[in-house]
């Protein structure tokens, strides 16, 4: 399939601080492409390369073909950049905000009201309201609106997610599924790990480094480990410091109600684990062998690299 | 104090002109707690927060914290919690022994004690030999752990924390985690809002607001299971989508 982003080899400091250290990755056209870090790991300095807001130290960046530094206002009009910080104006109403952006853009909010129709329409009965009294459901709404009322062939959001409850946060996701079926390319950084599902292929960043890119299902699988999941009616507290007291112990976290586990010796674990936690005082001991997730791989990853 | 309970609401109520951001709602706080504080954006939850910090009057209802009043005692209040936003917490223009001393002045503590504990606490995170260093050079994993044991430096009964862990690494919102175990377990009462599902089933207890409303509370294993969900995620779809 056709690459519409091309990033080769790209850095980028600020001062003694590496932003972003040779990264290199492809998006295809049409396609939903997830950047998954937390803060500090470079998504939005890359996301200000490729709308060519900032110029890399070193490397190239191609969006369709059109180089970011030297083809700049020609990619400006093919991109919707929709930035981590709400950056409308809160002074002006939401009709305002939207009709600011289409002429900017030269074009008319009738024009491609097709596109906005699903994503507008909820907000619409607020249109004389201004932007910064909206809640934060609807100012992301309205922020979507306004990055694709040109007709963007590919948008950029930067952290959607964050700090927006679950149920906006799900309505964005389907928002971006459907907006994939017109065609245009998607790329999407977010914090959250649980989030990589939603994307068709994912890179994993920490600290200005790619940590790997693939599809969230050959992620999981690239696990290196056979993972467990423990648990015990002793609380978490006492459960995750008799388990990294252990001897055996590879790596014990958190995850929702369990601590996911792996072991040192990669043997059947399950009896001896569930022995020793007996012996701490643990009742109602559950050892069971489960299929990691893109945090799990995420972690392993992480502790790579520090090593 | 004597109760059992560190927080303790009945019909508390705020209202901003027509608009009933927090409508009677009821609950209680153990002491040595975990309460996760949820809801969707917009449901109330920092209007709340504020009238059990003491910085803002409810139009009715009751409300106890730490065993103070909130209409009538909102200083003493302020002197007996600790609070951690993740928008501001530290300055990052002050050394990391600046802030501790700062916050420990602001919490009324004497030099001596501010002293005393600055060292257990830089000794406890690892960070003595980083004491003269500007805030804002450190990773903000570092940071969020040092907020959080300065909101706690004058050993307050209850440390609200308002999304503290966003933004964060997974390996250190798993270390910030184990500072709010430890901090429990020696019998702090924790107050947090998340928009983590998969952390609010660290909580002993949830409640899940809606519209100003409580509309549930319990255990996260409760909960699933009232709701026949899998996740707290589920949990939270269902229950705000109703």
């Amino acid at each position: 399939m056709e690459n519409t982003i091309l990033v080769q080899q790209i850095s980028k400091s600020y001062g003694t601080t590496q932003a972003l250290d040779t990264i290199s990755l492809q998006v295809r056209k049409g396609e939903i492409f997830g950047l998954i870090g937390p803060d500090g790991a470079g998504k939005t300095t890359l996301f200000r390369i490729l709308t060519t807001l900032l110029i890399p130290d070193e490397g190239i960046a191609t969006i369709a073909g059109l180089d970011v530094v030297k083809d700049y206002r020609k990619i400006r009009t093919m991109v919707g950049y929709m930035p981590g910080r709400f950056s409308l104006y809160q002074d002006l109403t939401v009709a305002e905000n939207l009709e600011f952006f289409a002429t900017t853009f030269g074009t008319t909010i009738e024009k491609n009201y097709d596109l906005i129709k699903d994503i507008y329409q909820q907000i619409e009965p607020f249109k004389d309201r201004k932007a910064g009294a909206l809640s934060g459901g609807m100012k992301q709404k309205l922020a979507l609106s306004c990055a694709l009322v040109h007709k963007p062939e590919i948008l950029f959001l930067d952290e959607p997610t964050t700090g927006v409850d679950p149920v906006s946060r799900k309505d964005l996701w389907d928002m971006l599924w459907k907006l994939k079926e017109t065609g245009i390319t998607v790329l999407v950084s977010t914090p959250f790990m649980d989030e990589a599902r939603r994307c068709e292929r994912i890179a994993l960043l920490q600290k200005g480094k790619i940590l790997a890119i693939d599809t969230p299902e050959q992620l999981r699988k690239s696990f290196t480990k056979k993972l467990w999941a423990v648990s015990s009616n002793a609380g978490m507290y006492k459960l995750i410091h008799d388990l990294d007291a252990y001897n055996r112990t590879n790596s014990a976290f958190a995850f929702g109600e369990n601590i996911h586990y792996t072991d040192k010796k990669e043997e059947v674990i399950a009896e001896g684990l569930q022995q020793y936690l007996q012996q701490q005082g643990h009742e109602q001991v559950a050892v069971k062998a489960i299929e990691a997730g893109i945090e799990d791989r995420f972690m392993e990853l992480m502790s790579n690299e520090h090593e | 104090m004597n109760n059992t309970y560190a927080i303790k609401a009945e019909n508390l109520t705020r209202q901003f002109g027509s608009f009933t951001a927090v409508d009677q709602i009821s609950f209680q706080v153990k002491k040595g707690e975990i309460f996760g504080f949820l809801g969707a954006n917009g449901a109330g939850k920092t209007t709340a927060i504020r009238m059990l910090c003491g910085l803002l009057k409810p139009s009715g209802g009751h409300a106890e914290v730490a065993g103070f009043d909130i209409f009538r005692q909102q200083e003493k209040i302020k002197q007996h919690i600790g609070y951690m936003s993740q928008k501001f917490s530290l300055y990052e223009d002050l050394t990391l022994y600046e802030n501790i001393r700062f916050y420990g002045g602001v919490y009324g503590l004497r030099m001596s004690e501010i002293r005393e504990r600055a060292e257990d606490l830089l000794k406890k995170l690892g960070l003595t030999q980083q004491r003269n260093l500007l805030v804002k050079s450190l990773p903000l994993g570092w940071k969020q752990k040092l907020a959080f044991s300065v909101a706690s430096i004058h050993n307050p009964e209850i440390v609200f924390l308002d999304e503290p862990t966003s933004g964060v690494d997974p390996v250190t919102r798993r270390q910030f985690w184990n500072l709010i175990y430890e901090a429990a377990h020696g019998g702090t009462t924790i107050f947090i809002t998340t928009h983590y599902m998969e952390e609010a089933e660290y909580c002993n207890r949830i409640s899940l607001m809606v519209a100003g409303k409580i509309k549930a509370l319990d255990t996260p294993t409760g909960l699933k299971t009232q709701y026949a969900a899998e996740s707290m995620d589920d949990v939270f779809l269902k229950l705000t989508q109703q």
